[in-house]
């Protein structure tokens, strides 16, 4: 199953990043992974978060533009190989990524992907048939 | 000192008078008898043809708008029968739909002449090898000067705008005299021709005609400093005739304008009263020369004052000051004129919100439009990829509707200030 990532559009100037994640705070929003992706002109904040949906309404609230986007979590062992192990499963089934980012978990010995691939149902099966482990949502939120 | 039609350039005011009262009762008795529009206008007005007896009567007739070209959009203010235009021009208007003009050949004649005019104040004369790089085709500026030069006798160039280093080629291997394009191009060029290593003062061009956009003395010093040459100012709206209603002589001391042919006023543009020579508001102009679209005290929206005082050139002709600004939110970008509401609707139809910025500026002497537009929900998306889309796809269709090349960037909502009233469209900082 795919987890709700929170896309955030972001114009480069100062304060921004600031504005939002106070935004966050104040709705007592817990933050789980972060990342941008960013041009000249403007850039795109990607949040995992505990509360999707109440992250949402308060950065609605406070005049953001944000979406929420299906992404997969796959939890990997932090050891050389690993990712690379995942990511050659995908390309063999010419499944191809968006984007993606890592995380390394309070867990010693693990660490997590987060990927936007173009067929994200199809890469669940791949990851899980080559014994890859992808979490569940709640798993995420409640880390 | 020369002229091309000193009978006209040099005549008193007393002829100039008779000239102009005459084509005035002519051109209002065949408005009234072949255009349905200016026919209301007179009878709303209780005026007749025959009560325009003198250039002074002008006042007693009803203004022409803009709007007027729009409502009657293509032909429907054709003071001739289809079969005597010989040709067609338009400029760009509001929400896409372009003004129309056309000219009967004797129209083509006069303004001809006019640009003819328009090189001899320059210092040209038919030995000249005249370089157009005005862009050719709907745009009257090519075409205007192409024909000037012909009607002279000179030697016209249509090399029509565009690849600088051709233009210089063409220059330096023809022995391009007299220059004519937009001033911004001809920094352009003058900026080029620098980085090239070529030294202007072996470039034979001698003399530049510029016009279709405002521009500074600044400038003028900066084209005649680059390209070694005498910058002239040259004034034309299509609605009117095209390049060559008014321009500068010798003396560069405001533009000569043809009034035999372009009977100019200028009135309040609140009250629609005239104002003494000298003084600023709109510039109004009654085509009494023309037959296919002789328009008559025809609102330019262009900010300028008039002075009837003899030149030191010889010419008796009025002279308008170089335009101030303009009575609407026009702007004139690269030659080209562009609506904010053009931009307007093109956001709208591609599913924006009408909450957009336009900045305009000047960048290595080439007008730049940057269109600022606030991002809403039912765009954005997840990937840089797709917002670039966007961008895109709004340039393309900018590009499309305007004719010329538009940076698009997207904002964040709220990001653009808010207006209690007018909301502040435009950033020109050109003029600052």
């Amino acid at each position: 199953m795919q987890l709700k990532q929170l896309s955030i559009f972001v114009e480069n100037k100062a304060g921004r990043l600031a504005e939002i994640t106070e935004a966050l705070a104040k709705a007592n929003v817990d933050i789980r992974a972060i990342s941008v992706a960013d041009t000249s002109d403007f850039g795109i904040l990607r949040v995992i978060v505990d509360k999707p949906n109440e992250a949402v309404t308060a950065l609605r609230e406070n005049g953001f533009t944000v979406s929420l986007t299906d992404v997969i979590a796959v939890g990997i062992d932090d050891k050389p190989g690993a990712f690379a192990y995942a990511v050659r499963t995908l390309a063999d089934n010419s499944i191809a990524i968006e984007y993606m980012y890592a995380f390394i978990s309070r867990d010693k010995g693990k660490a997590y992907i987060i990927i936007r691939a173009d067929d994200g149902e199809a890469a669940i099966k791949a990851l899980e048939s080559g014994g890859s482990a992808i979490l569940n949502p709640q798993e995420i939120y409640d880390m | 000192m020369s002229y091309f039609n000193i009978a006209i350039e040099c005549a008193s005011q007393d002829v100039l008078r008779e000239i102009q009262s005459e084509r005035l009762r002519d051109i209002v008795k065949r408005n009234y008898e072949n255009v349905p529009l200016y026919r209301q206008k007179l009878d709303e007005l209780g005026i007749k043809p025959e009560d325009i007896k003198t250039i002074d009567d002008i006042v007693k007739l009803p203004f022409t708008y803009k709007q007027d070209l729009r409502d009657t959009y293509p032909f429907g203010l054709m003071a001739v029968p289809r079969e005597d235009l010989v040709r067609i021009h338009a400029s760009s208007g509001t929400t896409g739909k372009q003004t129309v003009v056309a000219y009967t050949q004797n129209d083509i004649d006069v303004w001809s002449e006019c640009a003819a005019r328009s090189i001899v104040g320059a210092g040209g004369s038919k030995d000249d090898f005249v370089h157009v790089s005005y862009g050719y085709g709907l745009f009257t500026g090519g075409l205007g000067l192409h024909y000037g030069a012909e009607c002279l006798g000179a030697t016209a160039i249509p090399v029509s705008s565009g690849n600088t280093d051709r233009q210089i080629q063409i220059m330096q291997d023809y022995g391009s005299d007299i220059l004519c394009c937009t001033p911004s191009y001809a920094m352009y060029i003058g900026e080029t021709v620098r980085e090239k290593g070529i030294d202007p003062t072996t470039l034979k061009v001698r003399a530049g005609i510029f016009g279709a956009e405002p521009w500074t003395q600044e400038m003028r010093r900066e084209i005649e400093k680059s390209l070694a040459i005498k910058a002239y100012d040259i004034y034309g709206l299509s609605e009117i005739a095209g390049p060559g209603v008014a321009s500068e002589c010798e003396e560069q001391d405001g533009m000569h304008i043809n009034e035999d042919y372009f009977y100019p006023e200028i009135i309040d543009p609140d009250t629609g009263e005239r104002l003494p020579d000298g003084e600023f508001g709109e510039l109004v102009f009654t085509c009494i020369g023309k037959e296919a679209l002789p328009l008559i005290r025809y609102r330019t929206r262009d900010i300028c004052s008039i002075t009837h005082e003899k030149c030191k050139c010889g010419r008796t002709l009025a002279r308008m000051s170089k335009t101030r600004g303009r009575t609407d939110d026009m702007l004139i970008i690269r030659g080209i004129n562009v609506f904010p509401s053009q931009i307007e609707s093109v956001l709208l139809e591609l599913g924006m919100d009408p909450n957009y910025q336009i900045i305009v500026d000047r960048k290595n002497n080439l007008d730049t439009l940057e269109v600022q537009v606030e991002i809403n929900e039912k765009i954005f998306s997840d990937t840089i990829r797709s917002l670039e889309e966007v961008e895109q796809k709004i340039a393309a269709a900018l590009q499309s509707t305007l004719s010329i090349a538009a940076r698009v960037r997207l904002l964040e909502p709220k990001s653009i200030e808010r207006s209690m009233g007018k909301a502040k469209r435009v950033i020109d900082k050109r003029a600052q």
